[in-house]
């Protein structure tokens, strides 16, 4: 059973959003690149899945320029065995979707995994996009995969519950909390060895963007924080009903 | 031209984000000036789908055979629909399953497809909306450039318009195909109030103590009618289940009214709460970082403070 974990390289989420003076694009200077959250959680399964005997290779893609190499390289040194890098621009969730499609036609794989959503825009979009664009099944908010002999079996949340499902392969996942509780750090060793794994680059037809973002804004700050007495609570029972009227 | 709403229900009953997204698909058609059709699946009582009515929805296609759980399998009937009344927008809740099954119908209509939006949009023609990004620190204008949107929602994002009419209810017989999933085993509560569409959260954080101190915290939400939520370390600790953990690592959450019980305010937990309208804050420390996202704010121990709140709001409806 072979793994293919698609890779979104964005800001740490601990950095402050700049934008441009003009407020048409986000000013990334100084900005430190990591794997997305979720991506480094699917990784981070998959490895505890070809550690445990259950899966053979582990390939990692991403689309990006030349800047998200570094961070492919952190993943072949968690534990991925061979990296693929999209050379193109990901202008929205559907040229990235459509890049990654054409690639994984090339390399396909079992199990195509995938974050519930970029830390950056948010979008929630590519992994099912892929999945339509493959003409595979998909199953969203997976919080467990589990491989027994040739099939897998998953956890999925749904609203107010839960569902286990198998679903025939291959097939896309897009994962979320719950598919592996801490990330897997680089050993010194794992990073020695992910120099000589293979990262190959390959080249990508134009796609049009489907979206296209006009601008950026902070969001709205609260205005200054009403304090109540907690003696005297009616009070706040009295705003929420009458001025904030929320009950 | 048209606009199709994909309506989804719990244990065959309407969620109230279904009863919000034909609001605001009346509100397009009205603005637009064409119509509002709902399609849903699965087994539904004639009264309970007569009630998509009550927010303007003239027309409501019925497939009685559940596809909700296969993603490829609703997304391919849901496109169908579409192509087959012409529409220009698809509105899908921003649901575990809606959000799944939302770019697998944009790809399928060759249409822009924008998750979870903030509101009505900027501009109709061409279809321009504003979201949120880098986890709440953000927020973008954006034009989706293709003829067809599908466009989803969270609950309380746009409110319920209530707008009476008697709708038709068609049938659908079309066929299905076959699932490339097998559901092997569904748990759904059923009763409570759900965490994604509750007008009312009640979160405790850390402040809270420990796992044997939630009781008064359920009263409080039992009394107003809420969800109950918690932060990241409380639901790691095992304090409370996982499926209440909000935050950018957990849930989003739009309620009307969010009060945070012993939560400092850390970013990523904000990341989850931003789009709440108020949010009342109770923390002992008055420098906490929550206090600059609140509202409203209490300075004291939830020991005492706790249950005064609630009997402060049981008192209120005891009263109206
Ligand atoms: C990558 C990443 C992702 C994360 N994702 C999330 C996420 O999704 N959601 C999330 O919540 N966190 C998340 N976190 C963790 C986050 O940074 C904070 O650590 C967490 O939100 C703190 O939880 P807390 O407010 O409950 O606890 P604390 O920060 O410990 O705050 C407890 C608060 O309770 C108050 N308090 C204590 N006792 C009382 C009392 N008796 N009465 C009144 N007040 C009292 C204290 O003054 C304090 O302000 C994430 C962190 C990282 C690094
Ligand atoms: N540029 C990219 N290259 C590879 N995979 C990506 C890229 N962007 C997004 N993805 C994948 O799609 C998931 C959802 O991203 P998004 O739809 O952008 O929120 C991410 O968690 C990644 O698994």
């Amino acid at each position: 059973m072979n793994i293919l974990v698609c890779i979104s390289n964005v800001p740490d989420t601990t950095t402050r959003i700049k934008f441009t003076a003009d407020n048409k694009s986000v000013d990334y200077t100084g900005v430190q690149w990591i794997i997305n959250p979720w991506d480094e959680l699917a990784l981070t399964r998959a490895i505890e899945l070809k550690e445990a005997g259950k899966a053979n290779k582990i390939m990692v893609i991403s689309v990006g320029n030349s800047t998200v190499e570094a961070t492919l390289r952190k993943a072949l040194a968690a534990g991925a065995d061979e990296a693929i890098r999209v050379d193109a621009e990901a202008l929205d969730s559907f040229s990235t979707a459509s890049h990654l499609a054409d690639a994984i036609k090339q390399y396909p794989a079992d199990i195509i995994l995938c974050g519930i959503e970029s830390s950056d825009y948010n979008g929630s979009s590519v992994g099912g996009m892929l999945a339509e664009m493959l003409d595979l099944p998909s199953v969203s908010s997976v919080s467990s995969l589990e491989i027994e002999g040739g099939s897998i079996k998953i956890t999925r949340e749904i609203e107010g519950g839960r569902q286990q499902l198998e679903t025939a392969l291959p097939a896309v996942l897009v994962v979320q909390k719950g598919i592996a509780i801490n990330p897997r750090i680089p050993s010194m060793r794992g990073i020695m060895t992910a120099r000589t794994k293979p990262l190959k680059v390959i080249t990508a037809s134009a796609v049009n963007a489907e979206s296209q973002i006009n601008s950026y804004d902070t969001p709205p700050q609260k205005s200054s924080c009403r304090m109540i007495d907690p003696e005297n609570l009616d009070e706040l029972v009295e705003l929420l009903h009458k001025e904030a009227r929320v009950i | 031209m048209s606009i199709l709403v994909y309506a989804e229900h719990r244990n065959h009953k309407f969620n109230k984000a279904s009863y919000e997204l034909i609001s605001f698909g009346n509100k397009l058609a009205g603005d637009l000036n064409t119509n509002v059709f709902a399609f849903t699946t699965g087994t539904l009582a004639r009264e309970d789908l007569k009630t998509l009515g009550n927010y303007g929805c003239n027309t409501i296609l019925h497939f009685p055979q559940d596809v909700s759980d296969d993603e490829k399998q609703l997304s391919r009937i849901i496109s169908d629909i579409a192509s087959e009344r012409n529409a220009s927008i698809v509105l899908i809740p921003h649901s575990f399953r809606g959000r799944a099954a939302a770019p697998r119908v944009a790809i399928r209509l060759k249409a822009s497809l924008a998750q979870a939006i903030s509101g009505y949009p900027v501009s109709l023609k061409p279809m321009v909306v504003n979201k949120r990004a880098f986890s709440g620190k953000a927020l973008i204008e954006e034009t989706l450039v293709a003829d067809i949107s599908v466009l989803t929602l969270n609950a309380n994002t746009f409110g319920l318009i209530e707008n009476v009419v008697e709708p038709a209810i068609e049938v659908l017989s079309i066929d299905a195909g076959s699932a490339a999933t097998r559901v092997i085993q569904s748990e759904v509560q059923s009763g409570k109030v759900l965490l994604s569409e509750a007008d009312i959260v009640v979160s405790g954080g850390r402040g809270m103590r420990s796992a044997d101190n939630w009781q008064p915290l359920e009263e409080l939400a039992e009394v107003l009618g809420a969800a109950t939520a918690c932060s990241r370390p409380v639901s790691d600790e095992g304090w409370r289940p996982h499926h209440e953990h909000v935050g950018q690592t957990g849930k989003v959450v739009s309620p009307n009214l969010y009060f945070a019980l012993g939560i400092s305010g850390a970013i990523q937990h904000l990341a989850g709460i931003s789009a709440s309208k108020v949010i009342v804050a109770v923390n002992k420390d008055p420098d906490a970082p929550i206090f600059g996202a609140a509202d409203y704010g209490i300075i004291g121990d939830l020991q005492t403070v706790l249950p005064r709140l609630t009997e402060a709001f049981r008192k209120h409806k005891s009263q109206s």
